[in-house]
């Protein structure tokens, strides 16, 4: 519990340990990803393949992990709607780290005013909780796919936004910044070649941490019935239909699609904060 | 660098045209936060006035009279432009005036009042159990060696289950399975209603308090590995003396900052546990009026949702002000 | 010396606990301060000075792993009971860490600082010791005490706030003060100053010093004894007029030779290489690798300690190279 600081492994020692947590949760995320490819086809029966007389069975033989209500097979419907519970939070991501790199980079390039702008900006984004735009989006752009999307994109931009500009504000401070800008460099391309390059593995680590989230957070608008809709066997949704099989005490539908969600976003968690110190001790 | 003289002639005067102090410092903080307030406001508003529906049908129905539409355009003032209408509306708002809900024809006011105390209570409930389990347990993982890993193990799971995955969970297991709690509806009565809110407040309370947790047990750890404890350490000072004044009461405060950050944000958290549990809340209102595109209702539960979050977010803020002696002026 | 030590250090090995391949930090280190007596410990960094003095009070982490003998006034410090130990720190011994701001937790008074120590350990009731630690910050050359006593460690300066550290050390009246590198921290001007108000209380009262610095000049000014440290051992120590006026070996020749000459201007003179730690030096003489006079039999056998010249000196050729060693006399 001390202070007393020994110096006893080198950054590059760091680097050569084997992570073990890392590895376990980047298999688990490609596994994901890989069923969320290919689980339409891996499923033993259609989706919305309807079988009044199989209706809420618990796990067996024919259905290894049950069925709902409509009799339709729980393990097919959550391979199958892997790619839909994936999807919407792919776009996501990519969308509000792409426009929050922006957005932070050039507050930390340019600073001064533009830099408070864009701190009240983002101050304002804050104070509207997530679940809220979600929310409202389906108003303004009618319950779906996209509304969501829209939504969560804007909220997760603030995020990426704040951290990407503390990292390139502490980037852009360093000496060989001025010696680039000294020697003629242009800002764009200091920006894009050396400050970015430095920053982008943070930027992996928090992408991977905000899928996780991402996918959390769809799910939640498609369950209370804002985003995608039934039939479709997104995980959100499944959770939400499989509310009153849970009543009759058959919880499978619900339980199965909230274990997928449970599952990715620990991995991807896991994942992200590994990268994450696995890069910062690179440093 | 000894003791120095206080007010310097420059000082004086750059203090009497800039004022800094403390007090100042809070003013800002309040009056940003009401721009931040307003702003959003204002955003969300002219969002809403982009949404499809058309506010005359749904107040007149389907067999109005052209002139009947006429009048109520004007009686409503749909055809004056955003900033005017929005004007509008904040002054009726700021005098607790929410005008009339499209699909109820009541005053949004009234259907707001009862389904808030409702998820008010829900919220104070979830809020206790953030504070007490959450920040009780973060002391432990921050504290023990032998805990840590433990707790630090449960908040990465707890984090990573939504609220909605926990609710079903909680049902399933102990309204279904062992009859302990009701499986919907929030109750009459203060006792029933706390009863039936057990199981909604602990599926609020998973995600959030995980991230209580977490940051108090970071918190604690990181006070208790800072050099000072050892100089306390050095001059025999009990452990116990040394984990209250030094390590918990430095902790304090990045733990106060997160547990207002989730409480800041239960109002809102509280919409997808009210939808599980089928609790009559404004959350639910907010989801109900979406799909019936009551605009008034969902302009004014967005506002009071927005206003809770900042509101506590700058109560927050205006603390870390006044108790950390590092923000008040050096001598 | 007739009166036995104050503080006795015999053969103290410390190592990473459970390393394998071990991992030495400081290695067969032998030194004592008797009463009165002001001893230097010089080294640079990574020499292993400070884990010695922390190791002295029981501060290390469980990580490394102390083995040898470390007595105060009889009693082992290494077997203490947590009622002793507490004792010990609390009444005999008494440290001053090298940066005050690090060491002093800034969201407390000063005043409540300063008498922690003694009011927590049950010495003195809180009035009696505010008011003798007022007395002491005078001593220390601070006229508004009281003032200082209600303030915070970020209002005050780094040379202000080293005093204070000073203060607490000397308040529970302690027989033995260990000084790690107090000055170091401070602006140079403040430096002397400080420097001058430590030395003349502990001469003052009589206590023992053990002083940690890289600073050789500094410690021949003001201690009796000097302990040069490297790679975790001790490779020499004496009187501090014997040692500097006649180093016997390479290392403390090399720091003293290395000194910027302040009548002259010459060629700097440096060592090759950089200050190697304990766990990267091979089996012979620690020294060996930077050592211009080494020999096939200082690169295999590590030097025991030898009584030469009125010192005692870890090296196989110091009786022969004693001449060759260059001093310049620095005015």
């Amino acid at each position: 519990m001390a202070a007393v600081t020994v110096d006893v492994a080198t950054a590059a020692q760091v680097r050569r340990r084997a992570d073990p947590l890392l590895v376990v949760s980047a298999t688990c995320c490609l596994l994901l990803i890989a069923v969320a490819l290919v689980g339409g086809w891996l499923a033993p029966y259609q989706p919305d393949e309807i079988d009044v007389l199989a209706a809420s069975q618990g796990p067996g033989p024919h259905h290894w992990l049950g069925t709902d209500s409509l009799g339709r097979d729980v393990l097919s419907r959550a391979l199958a709607g892997a790619a839909l519970s994936f999807a919407g939070p792919l776009l996501i991501v990519l969308g509000s780290v792409v426009l929050g790199t922006v957005l932070g980079v050039v507050a930390a390039w340019y600073g001064g005013w533009l830099d408070q702008m864009l701190n009240r900006l983002l101050n304002v984004m804050f104070a509207v909780p997530g679940i809220l735009v979600a929310v409202i989006a389906s108003a303004v752009f009618g319950a779906g796919f996209w509304a969501p999307v829209i939504a969560l994109t804007l909220v997760y931009i603030p995020y990426a936004a704040r951290i990407i500009r503390s990292a390139a504000v502490r980037e852009r401070q360093q000496a060989y910044v001025e010696g680039l800008q000294l020697a003629g460099v242009s800002s764009l391309s200091i920006n894009t070649k050396h400050v970015l390059r430095n920053v982008w593995p943070l930027i992996v680590a928090q992408a991977t941490i905000g899928l996780g989230t991402a996918l959390a957070d769809f799910a939640a608008v498609s369950f209370i019935g804002l985003g995608v809709q039934p039939p479709a066997a997104e995980w959100g949704v499944m959770v939400a239909e499989g509310r009153a099989e849970i009543l009759d005490g058959a919880p499978q539908q619900s339980l199965v699609a909230g274990l997928c969600i449970v599952v990715t976003v620990v991995s991807f968690n896991v994942l992200g904060e590994r990268l994450a110190a696995r890069f910062g001790a690179a440093r | 660098m000894t003791a120095t003289t206080d007010v310097t002639p420059v000082r004086a005067m750059r203090a009497a045209v800039r004022p800094s102090g403390i007090g100042a410092r809070i003013a800002t903080t309040v009056v940003g936060a009401a721009a931040t307030v307003l702003t959003a406001s204002f955003v969300i508003f002219a969002a809403l006035s982009l949404a499809p529906g058309d506010p005359v049908s749904l107040l007149l129905g389907p067999h109005a009279t052209d002139e009947a539409r006429t009048a109520k355009r004007a009686e409503l003032g749909l055809d004056d432009p955003l900033l005017v209408r929005y004007w509008h509306w904040l002054t009726d708002a700021l005098q607790g005036r929410f005008g009339t809900s499209f699909t109820y024809r009541e005053g949004v006011t009234t259907l707001i009042g009862p389904r808030l105390e409702t998820t008010l209570l829900l919220v104070a409930m979830a809020a206790v159990l953030i504070v007490v389990v959450g920040i009780g347990l973060g002391v432990l993982g921050g504290v023990s060696d032998r805990w840590s890993a433990v707790v630090s193990a449960a908040t990465g799971l707890g984090i990573a289950v939504p609220t909605f995955v926990a609710a079903s969970v909680l049902i399933s297991v102990f309204a279904v399975q062992l009859g302990w709690f009701p499986t919907f509806g929030a109750g009459d009565g203060l006792l029933d209603s706390v009863w039936h809110l057990v199981l909604p407040a602990l599926a609020l309370s998973v995600g959030y308090g995980a991230y209580v947790t977490q940051l108090t047990a970071a918190a604690v750890r990181e006070e208790a590995g800072k050099e000072h404890v050892v100089t306390s350490r050095g001059r025999g000072i009990p452990h116990r003396l040394i984990l209250r004044r030094h390590v918990l009461r430095n902790a304090a405060l990045p733990v106060m900052t997160a547990s207002g950050l989730a409480l800041a944000g239960l109002v809102a958290g509280a919409l997808v546990v009210e939808e599980a549990f089928g609790i009559d809340g404004i959350g639910a209102l907010l989801v109900k009026s979406v799909s019936g595109k009551d605009y008034p209702v969902v302009t004014a539960v967005s506002l009071i949702i927005v206003v809770v979050f900042v509101v506590v977010t700058t109560v927050i803020d205006v603390a870390q002000v006044l108790l950390d002696p590092r923000q008040r002026r050096a001598a | 010396m007739n009166s036995p030590p104050l503080l006795d250090i015999r053969r103290l090995h410390l190592e990473l606990t459970g390393s394998r391949p071990v991992r030495t930090l400081v290695e067969d280190v032998t030194l004592s301060v008797s009463p009165g007596e002001s001893v230097g410990l010089v080294g640079e960094s990574g020499s292993g000075k400070t884990l010695t003095v922390k190791a002295a009070m029981r501060l290390l982490p469980s990580t490394i792993t102390a083995t040898g003998a470390i007595d105060f006034d009889g009693r082992s410090v290494l077997e203490m009971s947590r009622r002793g130990l507490a004792r010990y720190r609390s009444t005999d011994v008494a440290m001053i860490h090298q940066d005050p701001r690090a060491h002093t937790n800034p969201l407390r008074t000063v005043g409540d600082f300063l008498v922690e120590g003694v009011v927590a350990t049950k010495q003195m009731k809180r009035d009696e010791a505010i008011e003798r630690a007022c007395a002491l910050l005078g001593e220390m050359g601070i006229d508004d005490a009281p003032r200082r006593m209600h303030q915070y460690p970020h209002q005050l300066s780094g040379g202000l706030l080293q005093r204070v550290m000073i203060a607490m050390s000397l308040l529970h009246e302690p027989r033995l003060v260990l000084a790690d590198e107090p000055t170091t921290a401070l602006d140079v001007t403040v430096q002397s100053e400080v420097m001058a108000i430590l030395v003349e209380q502990v001469r003052g009262r009589g206590l023992g010093m053990l002083f940690i610095t890289h600073d050789l000049d500094l410690a021949a000014a003001i201690t009796d004894t000097l302990v040069v440290m490297y790679a975790g051992t001790v490779v020499e120590r004496g009187p501090a007029p014997v040692l500097y006026r006649n180093p016997r070996h390479p290392y403390t020749a090399a720091l003293l030779a290395s000194r910027p000459s302040t009548t002259q201007v010459k060629r700097l003179v440096s060592v090759p290489g950089r200050p190697a730690a304990a766990h990267e030096v091979g089996i012979g003489c620690v020294f060996a690798a930077r050592c211009p006079f080494a020999t096939d039999l200082c690169r295999d056998e590590r030097p025991a300690e030898r009584d030469i010249g009125g010192r005692t000196v870890a090296c196989h050729r110091a009786e022969e190279i004693g001449s060759e060693l260059e001093r310049d006399v620095v005015a």
